[in-house]
């Protein structure tokens, strides 16, 4: 299972890369394996402004559907469209192309409550 | 051997095991079983050549022949006049069969389908219990069947006189003195018990409530409820043996919960250990306590849950009163409340307008509306048919049968979850009610899915259990037999499940590739989400 780590982590799976004011938002490995066959993904428009741990979407597979959480809150300002039609990317490239937003940071702080690497493969390895 | 005395096994039709022979190993202690064949095996106490496989039905549209009629209409004895041109359409694909036809069409169609009258159904959290025909027999008589749901009261005492004894036979179970069955089925109860729960809270001039507590354990019904009544679901973490974790609980409770959704017992099929403390925390902060009756088949008879200090609950009759479902609907969802939510049931609600005069009279009986109702959720007086069927069961049974129908259900379950405990991880590994969660998957075998050993399960002749829920257990398979299978059918059963283990480990392929002896083989279901076909006609060509 992958964990990179230049990215940090949620309890519910999403990873968060931030890089200056700008933060990029996906799910990881886990919950790719987790979900198994993507079918659909719904993304929020750009211009949104979500809190830390509210929903900004969601992702349903052959098994589930589920929420996506914001890993910290800010504006979106720019969407994944390609990977709407494309869901299936996500299982195969999380990290990179299954990218799913990215956004203007309201607060960097909220980013200390987040796991790093190591704290999430233990996390992973605990459930 | 004689009939009499053969031990139960489970039958796997030859090709499903590629075609080759299957050895029957036997002990003193377990139920035959079946092992996978050894590439030289050539044992013929099984027919070596499949089984021809089962034809699918071509669409009704493909049978028929232009101008073949169904009906033979008498002569016209009116003049004939034309239809007006404009309504006349000439593009519509009508299928175009005789009487015969459609009925070997729909027979074959249902021979196809898996039902619990064909074999054993352990979906789990549906209670796919067997329905009495008897059901069926009371529910077509013609003074019910028959009877026009517009028919004013005087002309519906009998059924009234049913709906009647129906509510107070389901308060008698449940421990609440007031019951609706006007409720379609139990998301509707669900919708209709939060409901009742916000009126209570606004009439008191109380606005300040609107969080719903629900454990992480719930159907997935409860937090969409919980938001159609305009709440927010506030989602509760369970403790390391499978209870409400009672710190977080704690944590929660504040002068903003309107109440708390529970399913007793909960998804894991495990009893609440903590349910009184739980029930009084809630109360201590002003909520108010919703019980999900999905699970009532471990409870009835021997726990009832207005007792237990709930103030609301909703009955699933489609499952603890064998009222049919899965596809043979509709469902019945009746919602019982203590003295506090009593004002506020949906109706109408059947009730003795007058009593009878002397011993000999019947009481008249009519519909009433409860005078602070949060009002109708269904036109007429909810699915009369399941009132009567569910009638009848509760009727058959008796106050002691009902309470052996809950002890033989949580009896099967845990012969169950014991005989499976070696082959197969359960979490939180303790007495379940009338059913449990299971692990399908293994450390040391990887790609394999519980979709896998569900698959496999349907070469076995059984529906496989629900998949994939609860969602706080990895790889989930929930497994509910239900109080009406014998022990052969639960040994036959066990017996499948740990050869499927085995072959998880030595062929794993076969799990993979199952189903192949059903109707229809593996689905590609990342296809079938994506690409929707919900009309027979045009078939797209890409789905050709």
């Amino acid at each position: 299972m992958k964990i990179p780590t230049d990215v940090k982590y949620t309890k519910n799976d999403e990873w968060v890369r931030i890089e200056g004011d700008t933060a990029t938002i996906g799910i990881s490995d886990f919950a790719q394996d987790a979900l198994n066959d993507i079918v659909y993904l719904e993304l929020p428009d750009v211009g949104a402004a979500i809190e830390q741990g509210k929903a900004f979407g969601v992702v349903e597979s052959v098994k589930a559907a589920s929420d996506l959480y914001m890993p910290i809150g800010g504006t979106v300002t720019e969407v994944n469209k390609p990977l709407v039609d494309e869901p299936e990317t996500i299982n195969t490239d999380p990290y990179g192309k299954g990218w799913m937003i990215k956004i203007k940071v309201k607060n960097a702080a909220e980013a200390d409550s987040l796991m790093d690497s190591a704290a999430y493969e233990a996390f992973c390895a605990d459930r | 051997m004689s009939k009499k005395n053969k031990k139960p096994t489970a039958t796997l039709p030859a090709d499903a095991t590629n075609g080759a022979a299957t050895t029957v190993v036997e002990s003193p202690t377990e139920p035959a079983v079946e092992v996978p064949p050894a590439a030289s095996s050539t044992d013929a106490t099984l027919p070596a050549k499949a089984p021809a496989p089962q034809v699918l039905e071509p669409l009704i549209y493909d049978l028929g022949s232009p101008g073949r009629v169904g009906v033979l209409l008498p002569a016209l004895d009116v003049p004939e006049a034309d239809l007006p041109k404009d309504l006349l359409r000439g593009d519509l694909d009508l299928p175009e069969v005789s009487e015969l036809q459609v009925v070997r069409h729909f027979v074959k169609l249902s021979q196809l389908n898996f039902a619990i009258d064909k074999g054993f159904y352990p979906l789990g959290s549906c209670t796919m219990k067997y329905n009495p025909k008897l059901n069926e027999d009371t529910a077509r008589l013609p003074g019910f069947a028959h009877l026009h749901p517009l028919t004013d009261d005087e002309g519906a005492q009998g059924a009234l006189a049913l709906m009647h004894q129906l509510q107070g036979w389901l308060g008698e179970i449940s421990g609440f003195r007031h019951v609706s069955i006007a409720p379609a089925a139990g998301a509707q109860g669900e919708f209709a018990g939060i409901l009742m729960i916000r009126k209570y809270h606004l009439e008191r001039g109380d606005t300040k409530r609107t969080k719903i507590l629900i454990p992480n354990s719930a159907h997935g019904t409860n937090p969409a409820t919980v938001t159609m009544a305009g709440f927010t679901a506030v989602e509760l973490p369970a403790d390391v043996d499978g209870n409400v974790d009672l710190e977080a609980l704690r944590a929660a409770c504040d002068d903003t919960v309107a109440g708390m959704m529970i399913t007793v017992p909960n998804t894991l099929g495990l009893f609440e250990a903590h349910i009184l403390e739980v029930i009084q925390l809630v109360h201590d902060c002003g909520g108010l306590m919703y019980m999900d009756g999905a699970n009532m088949n471990a409870l009835m008879g021997v726990v009832k849950p207005g007792e237990l200090g709930f103030d609301v609950m909703h009955y699933n009759l489609h499952k603890t009163f064998s009222t049919p479902h899965g596809g043979g609907g509709p469902g019945s969802g009746p919602v019982g409340v203590n003295e506090k939510l009593a004002p506020y049931l949906p109706g109408p609600i059947a009730a003795i307008i007058e009593e009878a005069a002397t011993p000999e009279d019947a009481p008249l009986y009519g519909l009433v509306m409860p005078e602070k109702s949060i009002g109708r959720l269904k036109a007429f007086h909810g699915n009369f048919g399941m009132h009567v069927r569910a009638y009848t069961y509760i009727r058959i049974h008796g106050a002691s049968g009902i309470q052996n129908i809950t002890r033989h259900a949580v009896l099967n379950a845990n012969y169950i979850r014991v005989n499976l405990q070696g082959e197969y991880t359960i979490p939180h590994n303790r007495y379940c009610g009338h059913e449990f969660v299971l692990e399908g998957h293994w450390e040391d075998v990887p790609d394999i899915h519980a979709l896998d050993i569900s698959k496999r399960l349907m070469d076995y002749g059984f529906h496989p259990p629900t998949n994939y829920f609860p969602l706080i257990v990895p790889e989930a398979l929930m497994i509910e037999p239900t109080e009406t299978e014998d022990k052969a059918t639960l040994d036959t059963f066990i017996s499948a499940m740990k050869q499927i283990a085995a072959e998880a480990k030595s062929d794993p392929d076969l799990l993979r590739t199952a189903p192949r002896t059903a109707p229809v083989t593996r689905l590609d279901e990342k296809r079938a989400a994506k690409e929707l076909v919900l009309c027979c006609r045009p078939i797209p060509e890409w789905a050709e």
